[in-house]
């Protein structure tokens, strides 16, 4: 259950957003459509908790987090939330593993045999002990769903994953979060501005 | 995986900027720790060969000198001093023990000091093989003397005129080695001792043609070591002999303070030359975390983001510092060892290295808290920048 009411933000009282409110069931995904300077990552920040609203409300999993302190948003992102980025980021003095069990060790969920699985199923278990910074574009995206799903979040918010893509590899990209997002039971809310991703989600709302 | 091993890979990760800041850092505190370390090496040493020791009767001239050449066999004798006038010293109601003294010759650089027998029990060095001297010409040889002369029980040798090595031989004459000595960590380890008597039959002996200070009418001797029946009479006796008699008296503890403080002004601006180098590895420290604060951003935003806390961020930026600042102590302090050992043994002459010296000092736990809070002085920014992070900003600027 994800769902925000009359969501307003202000950087400085200079740029102005509003946003439609959101409304999704259970096992719903969501894409999030706009052109660049809408405010679509600001969006995203907020539903992750990186930012504080102005006004409204965003309730997710039945938890208000806009009334949330910021030591509970850590704590509640760590338990709730995975975010895939634009561009993928790693701690470069870790292996992939490393890193995995770096996420793990912040959200106290040490757990090899799913850090196996998940990188098992993202098809990068070869480099678990390659440094991050060796990885090739594609390895670097999947290591960096790795990252987001490893904790199994209840919501995975992905910002503009295929931007960069070509037709193929986005399509690929897409269907990797989506096949993700179903087997290990999360709801995935997508922000691009990347209008080939329409035809993948039955809901999307245009910014 | 836990904050700390993530510090310890952040390190291993830079590791051209972590070998900087440490390199200064061990160079810093092991300047330190080495100048600490021979201080108090050779205070001890020192203090060592000053017990029982109050006061030391001899010639006139520099008290320093008389000191050195009486107590440390160092330096050359201020001249010598009639038995007799010494005799009457010694029984002053004021003496608790004196001890008559007669230098002046050597055998291969290693003194011959006629003595009292009491003078072995002063350093309560103990016999490793033989016996004290029974006759003239009999010699009780110190440990670092047999050792590297490797002199044995029975072995006969002929000294040497003066304390240097290349002299005139006294070759009429031959000493006999009856007794060997234990180490005993103080002067005697270095000396050859025998009778008082021994010293003076060598040179009344003498037929020098024209050696009018070897005329011997009267029987003299070198120094006359002294120690009170209280402590109090250190202040009043030595000024008495100073201004009632032509000899000089000195007071041990007071001349070695005052060499102390004249060379302590060599270690005092050394050191302070050390502690500079230590804040310059502070400020070294400081600036790698700083710039890797800009080069990390992503990666301290997406710990944050992972759920991971500010504390959390800012205990990975303080080990970061402590392990290359406690390391930096740690490995100082070993150099520093390394730097006495290797000292010592270059002074083997006048410095009997003691095991007991690798004991930590206090200074150097004090050198120890300077590490760590140059450690936590260096992060305290960056901590600072941890907690003013705005992450959504890191992350839209990309």
């Amino acid at each position: 259950m994800i769902k925000t009411k009359k969501l307003e933000f202000s950087y400085n009282n200079q740029e102005f957003f509003k946003f439609h409110d959101i409304n999704l069931k259970k096992k719903e995904n969501l894409l999030i459509i706009g052109k660049s300077g809408v405010g679509k990552t600001t969006l995203l920040h907020l539903l992750a908790g990186l930012l504080k609203s102005s006004s409204g409300s965003i309730e997710l999993f039945g938890k208000n987090i806009t009334s949330l302190s910021s030591d509970e948003l850590d704590k509640f992102r760590k338990n709730n939330i995975g975010i895939v980025f634009q561009r993928p980021h790693f701690v470069n003095s870790l292996t992939v593993k490393e890193n995995l069990q770096l996420a793990q060790y912040i959200a106290n969920k040490k757990n090899n045999f799913r850090i196996e699985s998940v990188l098992k199923n993202l098809n990068i278990f070869d480099k678990a002990y390659n440094k991050t910074n060796s990885l090739s574009q594609g390895e670097k995206q999947r290591a960096s769903i790795a990252m987001a799903i490893i904790n199994s979040p209840k919501l995975i918010l992905a910002d503009e994953p295929s931007s960069s893509l070509d037709d193929e590899n986005c399509t690929r990209v897409i269907k990797l979060l989506k096949k993700q997002a179903r087997e290990f039971e999360a709801q995935l809310i997508v922000i691009t501005h990347d209008s080939r991703l329409k035809k993948h989600f039955e809901k999307s709302i245009e910014l | 995986m836990n904050i700390f091993k993530l510090s310890i890979k952040n390190i291993f990760n830079k590791p051209l900027s972590s070998t900087i800041s440490l390199a200064l850092l061990i160079l810093g505190v092991g300047i330190i720790s080495l100048l600490l370390q021979l201080n108090s090496l050779i205070k001890n040493q020192m203090n060592n060969n000053l017990k029982g020791i109050d006061m030391v009767v001899g010639a006139k001239g520099s008290p320093l000198q008389l000191i050195l050449s009486s107590v440390y066999h160092v330096d050359s004798p201020t001249g010598n001093i009639s038995y007799k006038e010494a005799e009457e010293i010694s029984k002053n109601k004021m003496v608790g023990s004196s001890i008559k003294l007669l230098y002046g010759d050597n055998y291969k650089g290693f003194r011959i000091v006629g003595a009292e027998k009491k003078y072995i029990e002063l350093y309560g060095a103990v016999f490793k093989k033989g016996n004290g001297w029974n006759k003239p010409f009999e010699v009780v040889v110190g440990s670092k003397v047999s050792k590297e002369l490797k002199i044995n029980l029975g072995d006969e040798f002929v000294s040497s005129h003066g304390l240097r090595e290349n002299g005139e031989s006294h070759d009429h004459k031959s000493f006999k080695v009856v007794g060997l000595l234990e180490s005993s960590n103080s002067v005697i380890d270095q000396l050859i001792i025998t009778s008082p008597t021994s010293v003076w039959n060598i040179h009344d002996d003498h037929d020098h043609l024209n050696d009018d200070e070897h005329q011997h009418n009267e029987k003299e001797i070198t120094a006359m070591l002294i120690k009170f029946k209280s402590p109090m009479n250190i202040i009043q006796f030595p000024r008495l002999i100073n201004e009632k008699t032509n000899l000089q008296a000195a007071v041990p503890s007071y001349e070695i303070s005052r060499l102390f403080k004249l060379f302590g002004f060599g270690i005092e601006t050394l050191s302070y030359l050390a502690y500079i180098i230590i804040i310059v590895s502070g400020f070294s420290l400081f600036i790698n975390l700083f710039n890797s604060m800009n080069d990390r951003k992503y990666e301290m935003a997406l710990i944050r983001i992972l759920g991971g806390s500010r504390l959390q961020l800012s205990k990975m930026i303080i080990f970061e510092s402590l392990i290359l600042t406690i390391s930096g102590f740690l490995l100082g302090l070993l150099f520093s060892r390394l730097g006495v050992i290797l000292v010592s043994s270059l002074m083997e002459e006048s410095i009997n290295y003691d095991l007991n010296s690798f004991n930590i000092l206090t200074d150097e736990y004090w050198l120890l808290i300077l590490s760590v809070l140059i450690g936590l002085v260096a992060s305290l920014i960056p901590v600072i920048q941890v907690y003013k992070m705005n992450i959504s900003k890191i992350l839209s600027d990309e």
